[in-house]
């Protein structure tokens, strides 16, 4: 393989291990400054006891995300040499401005906060995780900004042979990031709310700390219902906003190969990559793309034929994500309302509570669906319409590239290993060792 | 102008890290010869357990301002040293977990393991940074289109070595000196005790070091053609270098282990100040043709984003300065055995 397929298979193992950890960090630091708020304002030690227990779990999780960011930082340089020279005046501004902001702050007081038990105030000490939630939060921003000028490049001009800002404000503020911005936290704060769910599931199953854990069972229920909603309604916008800045990737998202008037989406289809149609297309609703899209039935949306072959993103993976993802919203609505009916009587519910034990890698794989669509989809661009990944990759041999790689799925493994197993046993375990410690 | 405040502020943004992480890295490497049993360890563990994430931050920093203010420079220095590189980031993982996840399960088997890992992740950083800022200072195989020409190997000459040898000797001394400020009783005497030996050879390899970089690179040159950098040797070195190198043993036998650890911080600033001020205006000294260099000029973002980023780095770095020493003033105080037995920690 060629430095440009590794770097690339290199690239997206470390981004989707980093964002198997980033999601449960920007939600559960939410959850676990609600419940040390509430403690401080109404005194209830069970309060502090869940904020303590979740924030062990938050704790081992955060530590990956951490570690595995650093090398994210770094590889721009290392493998995208080009990519780097040719944007860095935008894009490294953008991850600088990140970690003075954001890094600091989160770091810093994630210590104050884990080793500040016995040393600070309730209240200051409930401060501190605010700042960590805060902090994780517009570092989040920060980088979907960033990410987002890859989508949709803004604001710049190209000047002595490079990509040179001209609009900052333009870069902050462009639609398309704030879209992404919502879109991602939202999956974030699903997640976290279903990852709580189902670690309350287990023990609720088992009729052990009822009270302790159908509070903590509500707090995640609410989060992931209100954002299931925004999600989706937002999710469509964001669709929109897609077919307005990429449209060979809605074509190519919906696997759409002719140039259609009032274009219909489909329930069933199975998509045929190398003779440019669908092999299998069912259930048709007519208009219904077209509406999607752009807000009216009988719009023509662009087929994938429209654009040189070259310039076409995978299809069946960009079709599959996609779907994948939509699917899965739609499921976590459903089950967040039954939820909702339930919450008062969730002891007697064992057959709800089995499906939210299970339920919890699903948002992981709508999340990691949701990147791979729109990194996937913007292919053969890098920087989308002015650079081809192609042409961002480091001048550097394959062999070091193949070693470092290598090197990344073990120790990558074996980190996921641990971090599975101590948040598994922490979970498992229940929060009697903090009651007893804090009596 | 905008370009050299920003070198300035590159130097200065490495200088800090080296000076905070230095510690925690310092700790590391000397575990395995300072602890003698399990409460020796986690002793030490919690002695840099608020600071190292906060600290490493400055490390992400020094590495993001790169990227912002020089990106070319970024580009050519991380994939040029490709190798190096990755090797700190897998050792920097590997220190990271060691210090979260080494005490959440009660095995004497699991805490070895990140024991080992701990000293690994410590050791290797320290040593490597050393070898790639003294090749830096030499300057490195890169030719007119900034591709390197040189692999791990050609980083690993005696220059470099001893680059290396010198910063995990400023490390450790720094960490032992850390841990004598933070530690009582038994462990605070023998952190004490090693640190002035290992003092000692600093001294040695402080003065080869400033010898050899007269013979392998072109700094003292660069100081000598420069009227202005020509204050630099006459400044840095015997006030910042010297006089912190010896300010360090004063305090240490006087037992005033803040100043001592001051002093080692001052000493830490000012090798570094000496190396990236020599450079000036090279980022990059190319060794093949000094006209393939990356200097501050032929790497530089645009004007407006120089501008941006200062004002952001004008109005952030003394908040975080301010919060950051808050910290290390809220947790000054000495870890004892007894606190260890309640304390939450990671
Ligand atoms: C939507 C959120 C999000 C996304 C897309 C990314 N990250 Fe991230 N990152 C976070 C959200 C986050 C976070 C929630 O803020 C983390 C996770 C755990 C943590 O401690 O902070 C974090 C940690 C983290 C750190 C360590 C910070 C520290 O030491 O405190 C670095 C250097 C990066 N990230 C860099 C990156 C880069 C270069 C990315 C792009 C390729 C990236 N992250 C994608
Ligand atoms: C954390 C969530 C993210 C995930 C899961 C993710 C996933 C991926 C995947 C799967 C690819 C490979 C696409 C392909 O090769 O066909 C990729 C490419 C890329 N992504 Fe992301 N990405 C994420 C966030 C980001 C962010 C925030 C940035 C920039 C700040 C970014 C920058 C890039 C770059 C430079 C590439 C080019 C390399 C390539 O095409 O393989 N990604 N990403
Ligand atoms: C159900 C309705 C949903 C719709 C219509 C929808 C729509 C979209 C679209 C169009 C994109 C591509 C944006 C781009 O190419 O940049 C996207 C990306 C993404 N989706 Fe969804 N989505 C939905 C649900 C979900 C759910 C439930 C999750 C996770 C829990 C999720 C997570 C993501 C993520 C992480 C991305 C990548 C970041 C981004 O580009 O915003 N989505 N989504």
């Amino acid at each position: 393989m060629d430095v440009l397929m590794l770097s690339r298979l290199q690239f997206a193992a470390a981004t989707i291990f980093h964002f198997l950890f980033v999601p449960l960090t920007l939600g559960l630091s939410i959850l676990i400054a609600i419940m040390e708020t509430r403690y401080v304002r109404t005194g209830d030690e069970e309060y502090k006891n869940m904020a303590k227990f979740w924030g062990k779990i938050f704790l081992i999780n955060f530590a990956i995300g951490v570690v595995t960011g650093i090398t994210l930082e770094f590889q721009f340089g290392t493998n995208w040499s080009r990519y780097s020279t040719y944007v860095g005046d935008i894009f490294g501004s953008l991850l600088a401005i990140e970690a003075t902001l954001a890094f600091f702050l989160e770091s810093t007081f994630i210590a104050v906060w884990a080793f500040g038990w016995n040393k600070l105030s309730p209240r200051a000490h409930a401060v501190s995780i605010w700042l960590v939630a805060i902090a994780s939060n517009l570092s989040a921003l920060w980088i979907l900004i960033a990410n987002s000028w890859m989508q949709h490049p803004v604001g710049f001009t190209i000047r002595n042979g490079r990509a040179e800002l001209t609009d900052f404000l333009a870069v902050v503020t462009q639609p398309f990031a704030w879209h992404t911005i919502v879109h991602t936290l939202s999956a974030a704060y699903i997640l976290s709310g279903f990852f709580v769910m189902s670690i309350c599931a287990y023990h609720l199953l088992r009729k052990q700390h009822i009270t302790f854990f159908t509070k903590s069972f509500r707090m995640g229920l609410s989060l992931a219902l209100i954002f299931s909603v925004v999600e989706i309604v937002q999710g469509h916008m964001h669709g929109a906003e897609v077919a307005k800045v990429q449209p060979v990737k809605l074509a190519a998202m919906e696997s759409l190969w002719e140039t259609t008037a009032a274009a219909p989406q489909y329930l069933f289809l199975i998509p045929d990559e190398a003779n440019e149609r669908n092999s299998v297309s069912i259930g048709g609703i007519p208009g219904a793309l077209s509406m999607l899209a752009y807000h009216t039935p009988d719009a023509t949306v662009k087929g994938l034929k429209d654009f040189p072959k070259e310039e076409r993103p995978p299809v069946t993976l960009s079709f599959l994500s996609f779907r994948v993802m939509v699917a899965l919203g739609f499921l976590f609505l459903l089950l967040t309302v039954v939820g909702w009916f339930k919450r008062n009587k969730l002891v007697e519910s064992p057959g709800y509570l089995k499906i939210m034990l299970y339920a919890v890698p699903l948002p992981y794989l709508a999340a990691e669906a949701g990147w791979t669509l729109a990194e996937v989809g913007r292919q053969p661009w890098v920087v989308y319409g002015i650079m081809k990944t192609s042409d961002a990759v480091s001048p550097i041999a394959s062999s070091q590239v193949l070693i470092s790689l290598i090197a990344f799925i073990g120790i990558y493994s074996l980190l996921g290993a641990a971090a599975f197993y101590l948040i598994i046993s922490h979970a498992l375990k229940g929060p009697q060792v903090e009651a007893v410690a804090a009596s | 102008m905008l370009e050299s405040i920003w070198f300035v502020l590159w130097g200065v943004l490495w200088a800090v890290y080296f000076m905070l992480d230095g510690f925690d890295l310092g700790i590391g490497t000397l575990m395995p010869f300072l602890a003698k049993n399990e409460t020796d360890k986690r002793l030490m563990y919690h002695s840099m357990g608020p600071y190292w994430n906060g600290n490493e931050v400055w490390l992400i920093t020094a590495g993001g301002v790169t990227f912002a203010a020089f990106p070319a420079t970024y580009a050519v220095m991380f994939s040029g040293l490709y190798s190096a590189l990755m090797l700190i980031l897998f050792a920097l993982i590997l220190r990271g977990v060691a210090n979260e996840f080494r005490d959440k399960v009660d095995s004497p088997r699991w805490r070895g393991i990140w024991d080992a890992c701990l000293f690994i992740g410590s050791f290797a950083p320290a040593l490597l940074l050393g070898v790639a800022f003294a090749n830096i200072f030499q300057g490195i195989p890169i030719d007119q289109a900034g591709v390197f020409q040189g692999n791990l190997f050609s980083l690993l000459n005696p220059y470099g070595l001893m680059g290396g040898v010198f910063f995990l000797l400023l490390f450790t001394v720094h960490g032992a000196v850390w841990l004598a400020l933070k530690t009582e009783g038994d462990l605070h005497h023998r952190a004490a005790t090693l640190a002035a030996k290992l003092w000692m050879a600093l001294v040695v390899v402080a003065v080869a070091f400033l010898v050899c970089t007269w013979f392998y690179t072109r700094l003292y040159d660069n100081y000598l053609r420069n009227p202005f950098l020509f204050m630099v040797p006459i400044v840095v070195i015997p006030f910042l270098v010297v006089g912190a190198l010896f300010m360090l043993r004063v305090y240490m036998a006087r037992g005033h282990w803040w100043k001592t650890w001051f002093a080692s911080s001052a000493l830490i600033v000012g090798v570094t100040l000496f190396g990236v001020a020599g450079l000036y205006p090279n980022l990059l000294p190319s060794s093949l043709n000094p006209a393939y260099s990356m200097t501050i000029f032929n790497s530089a973002s645009s004007p407006l984003t120089l501008k941006i980023m200062l004002g952001v780095a004008l109005t952030l770095v003394p908040i975080i300065i301010v919060y950051q020493s808050w910290v290390y003033h809220f947790f000054k105080d000495k870890v004892r055995a007894a606190d260890l037995a309640h304390e939450e920690g990671y």
